[in-house]
């Protein structure tokens, strides 16, 4: 009898322990009443209701928002590759980045873009153990996608209609067109690569053959500079002035001429030299070119062969790069021997996964983004000198300028508008584009100036600069463009009519919408309190938080 | 302003500085700071008053009047008026430029040749050709050698664009983003002056603060790396725009200080409203102001723009060459007034244009006044149409190579740059008359 007594006893006890913390869970996340989307569907008012009561596990666990509690185990060859440098240097890399950490800096690495609240709601209840690997397959196939790498594309290749490269702007849509459809299309970049370099025709109707206008100088030596740095990563002005000669020879024949169509041209191989030539490829080796052969396309197919020591390496390289901040050769269009590899093993790992894949490029991101060294914290474990460098940790880095703005529109519901005034006649950018897919970078914007935007002078990685500044602290922190966003922002009008007045449910549709993840209760507890300011009604409040987490660094970084 | 509160900002303030030029994220930048030896010379300017004319402002109908080459090419406008100096005569819209010739000098042959806008822009900025590299401008240069790497310590930045950067034109070229102006955004005729980022409209003191403690508050990431080097730069701009935005800038900023009267007189337009913020910006030691004064692209109704703009202008830089003079700034104070070129001296009449002028790089005015330069002068001269330079021509290289002169810049010492490339400051053109020696 009292052994039974117990048994219940020791029964309900721990009933009570396995169910209370949820208990306690379902009560602090809870919305006091039904949550309104948006979109002011029913289905989504559920949807809604049931994802803000089963917040997940990771926001409030012992590893804070950002990191879980995973000991590195590697996820594919680039982890074995890069933990074999940890273990010899000592380090300790970070721990795994929590699922809310991981979707939204997939969708800024990946799309460039921010991720819907129902998107993160959707993912952190997914409770699939393969769910980031989904994740990132999708990713990789949604239109943002080449949107955003266009983007980049355009930086290294200089497409910009005015001063100094002048492409002009029919020039510039066929070309950011062109460059569009291959990266949306995944074009196999060996072939991409020698579009670019063998093509002949109209600007307008060979969109690939501005690849020749868009260079500061069209003599052979400023054109072999922009194929050396723009396909090899190579900056030839660190090279001995014969080497350059000699690769110069293979664009000596490219010419120019123009139409009766305003700002058209025709990129065309010197008729008037068809000898054979005398080049040298950049590895030393010699050829004679004879008559009639187009000597980009010998160079062209040296360039693309799978041997070829710098095709593969600058472009993984450069992926590498993009995706965790810097490159595995640093800076990625500084390769030359004095400049080393810090994970060489890693480096041709991706070169030949790279040449194993036809070129697809998309296989690399694959490979990188699904990797444990990719997925680690931004929060460092170690305090080795080198730990950053030698991708210890996730560093942070600042939003790109058109990734920023276009975050800000959106949360805000507002545009911007662009428009070319000179050369005539006036460009207008449709205001529903997004600024990620804005193809001329001469369009003037103080927003992106400011921020860093690269002028697409050079072609060089460097010229985006994404350090902060005091300009761009100023205009965040109280400029009347990010004011008058917030102010009128539908997104957090629809928030505070989907909470109902439970302060709560409103706090997390603005932690969602704004940093892409639930708040922690110190969080929501110090957001509900400023609610309560005096002399300040609720649509001032919401401007006020969100104003304030427009401000953090988790929002304006990378992390 | 009070002016011991002022000193201990600005101590801070620099100390700001000098722990941000430690920081690892410059590091790239390092090797200019290195190079940018102190000025060699004894610098008989401070500062510069940029009053940029973009589109490029007509120059017969300005500083360059031609009554004697008929209506097809003055047009209405074939009246010009004496100065205070006897000889020298300009465009009859001019009355109060007039009364103050003996301070500024008028260079009627600057010639580039290049008629596009951006172009031009450039090359009237730079004092280059374009080429492989894009250089930066003049503001950006003077914002290398006297600004915050020279120890410059001011309230605010030391290179400011009134109101709108000029756009399609990269301010820095080379030298990157630390050396582009601040563009104060708004507008100073209205009240207040709402300087993009330090004057908040609407916004109290009281309410910024308590957003900044919540600031605090929330920011998660932030505390879960402290001592980190990228957070730590971000932590510095931030504090740096507190102490703009809570500091005496504000106060600099505020018109409202200025007498009614002398406002008046500026013109209660933002170009005059402008020329007055200049005056105080360079007042407080602000080494460079460019004011972008948009409207002078006149293909269509040019006469009529003419009529409208140029009395604006006449106040606003007839004052401040005034008030300059009245404060003893004139001395220290370059006012450089130029567009990207001049215009077309014969008048398109004919559809589309209907009384028009063309962009015109061949021959052109610009005018400079103070900081060393003399006054009363005409510099070089165009032939009887305004068509082609008749004598003396001057590139903008050696207007630019003059203007460091006086800054004590010396315009042939190296140009520091992140290449480490062997360039120099402004070097002589070689096809031109040389450095203004004749008014300097």
């Amino acid at each position: 009898m009292a052994r039974k007594n117990v048994l219940h006893f020791a029964i309900i006890i721990l009933i009570l322990v396995l169910f209370l913390p949820l208990y306690a869970r379902q009560r602090t996340g809870r919305p006091g009443a039904t949550l309104r989307n948006r979109r002011n569907s029913a289905q989504a008012n559920r949807s809604n209701t049931s994802n803000l009561r089963q917040q997940p596990n990771s926001t409030d666990s012992r590893f804070g928002p950002f990191e879980t509690d995973d000991k590195y185990t590697p996820n594919n060859r680039i982890d074995t590759l890069v933990m074999a440098t940890f273990r010899e240097e000592g380090i300790e890399p970070a721990r795994l980045c929590s699922d809310a950490v991981f979707i939204r800096r997939a969708y800024l690495d990946v799309i460039g873009t921010l991720p819907q609240p129902q998107e993160v709601r959707e993912f952190l209840k997914d409770s699939s153990p393969r769910k980031r690997v989904a994740l990132i397959h999708k990713l990789l196939r949604r239109d943002e996608f080449a949107d955003y790498w266009s983007l980049k594309w355009c930086d290294l290749l200089r497409v910009k209609a005015e001063f100094p490269i002048n492409l002009w702007p029919n020039a510039v849509q066929a070309y950011h067109r062109w460059i569009h459809d291959c990266l949306r299309g995944n074009m196999p970049y060996d072939l991409f690569a020698r579009e670019l370099l063998t093509s002949s025709g109209s600007n307008f109707r060979v969109p690939q053959v501005n690849f020749y206008r868009a260079i500061q100088g069209r003599e052979p030596s400023a054109i072999a500079g922009a194929v050396a740095l723009t396909f090899m990563g190579v900056r030839l002005e660190n090279w001995p002035a014969e080497r350059c000669s000699g690769m110069e020879a293979f664009f000596s024949r490219v010419a120019y001429k123009t139409t009766s169509e305003w700002k058209e041209e025709i990129v065309y191989l010197d008729p008037a030299s068809t000898g054979a030539l005398q080049a040298v490829f950049p590895d030393g080796v010699a050829v004679q070119i004879p008559a009639g052969q187009d000597p980009r396309m010998v160079f062209a197919d040296w360039l693309i062969a799978p041997e070829n020591p710098w095709f593969a390496r600058n472009i993984v390289n450069r992926i590498w790069s993009w995706l965790t901040g810097r490159g595995i050769i640093h800076e990625p269009d500084d390769i030359r021997p004095d400049n080393p590899a810090v994970h060489p093993r890693l480096l041709a790992y991706l070169e030949k996964e790279l040449v194993k894949a036809d070129y697809d490029l998309r296989r690399i991101y694959t490979l990188i983004l699904n990797s444990r060294t990719y997925q680690q914290s931004s929060i460092p474990r170690s305090d080795h000198p080198e730990a950053e460098a030698l991708f210890a940790y996730y560093p942070v880095r600042r939003l790109d300028a058109e990734v920023l703005i276009d975050a800000l529109c959106w949360i805000s519901g507002t545009r911007e508008s662009y428009s070319s005034a000179i050369p005539e006649p006036f460009t207008f950018i449709p205001e529903e584009n997004r600024t990620i897919e804005l193809a001329d970078g001469s369009i003037t914007s103080q927003f992106l100036e400011m921020f860093g935007r690269p002028a697409r002078d050079t072609g060089l990685e460097s010229e985006r600069n994404n350090q902060p500044s005091d300009a761009q602290r100023l205009h965040l922190l109280n400029s009347s463009h990010v004011q008058a966003k917030i102010e009128r922002s539908a997104r957090l009008n629809a928030a505070i009519r989907a909470a109902k007045n439970n302060r709560g449910t409103l706090v997390n549709l603005i932690y969602l919408n704004i940093l892409s993840r639930y708040p922690t209760q110190a969080e929501s507890a110090a957001a509900r309190a400023y609610f309560q300011t005096k002399g300040i009604n609720i649509r001032q409040a919401v401007n006020d938080l969100a104003w304030v987490l427009i401000n953090t660094k988790e929002f304006l970084y990378r992390h | 302003m009070n002016m011991q509160k002022a000193t201990e900002f600005m101590t801070r303030r620099e100390a700001l500085r000098r722990g941000l030029l430690g920081t690892a994220g410059l590091a790239l930048l390092d090797p200019l700071r290195l190079q940018a030896a102190p000025a060699p010379s004894r610098p008989r300017a401070k500062s510069v008053i940029q009053i940029w004319m973009w589109g490029g402002p007509s120059h017969i109908d300005i500083f360059d009047p031609k009554p004697d080459a008929g209506y097809d090419y003055c047009g209405p406008l074939n009246k010009p008026i004496a100065t205070n100096v006897d000889g020298i005569r300009i465009g009859e819209l001019l009355p109060l430029l007039a009364k103050q010739a003996d301070k500024y000098s008028i260079i009627r042959s600057m010639t580039h040749g290049n008629n596009s806008h951006e172009t031009a822009s450039y090359i009237v900025q730079t004092g280059r050709e374009p080429g492989r590299l894009v250089y930066p401008c003049v503001g950006a240069v003077v914002s290398l050698f006297k600004g915050y790497d020279q120890g410059y310590k001011g309230l605010v930045p030391p290179y400011i664009v009134l109101t709108q950067p000029q756009g399609r034109f990269s301010e820095a070229g080379f030298l990157g983003p630390r050396y582009k102006p601040f563009a104060t955004g708004g507008d100073p005729n209205q009240n207040p002056f709402a300087v993009e980022g330090i004057v908040a409209r609407g916004i109290t003191d009281q309410r910024q603060r308590s957003r900044r403690e919540l600031l605090g508050k929330l920011d998660s990431l932030g505390d879960s790396m402290p001592g980190n080097p990228h957070f730590e730069k971000f932590r510095q701009c931030e504090e740096s725009a507190y102490d703009l935005m809570f500091g005496d800038a504000r106060k600099l900023f505020d018109l409202s200080q200025e007498k009614d009267e002398l406002r008046d007189q500026y013109g209660r337009n933002t170009f005059g409203q402008s020329c007055l913020m200049a005056r105080r910006l360079v007042e407080n030691g602000v080494p460079y102001v460019t004011i972008n004064y948009k409207g002078w692209d006149t293909h269509k109704q040019h006469f009529e723009t003419m009529r409208r703009k140029l009395p604006e202008m006449d106040a606003g830089m007839a004052m401040l060459l005034q008030d300059l003079a009245d404060r003893g700034l004139l001395d220290s104070t370059i006012v450089w007034w130029s567009g990207e070129f001049g215009r077309g001296p014969k008048v398109q009449w004919n559809p589309p244009w209907n009384g028009g002028r063309s962009h015109y790089g061949k021959c052109f005015s610009a005018v400079v006044a103070g900081g060393g330069f003399k006054g009363g002068q005409v510099v070089g001269s165009s032939d009887a149409k305004g068509l082609e330079v008749a004598d003396r021509p001057v590139h903008p290289t050696d207007l630019i190579g003059s203007m460091y002169s006086l800054l004590g810049i010396d315009p042939d010492g190296p140009m520091p740059n992140p290449r480490g490339m062997d360039l120099k400051v402004m070097p002589q053109d070689d096809e031109s008359a040389g450095r203004l020696k004749e008014i300097t």
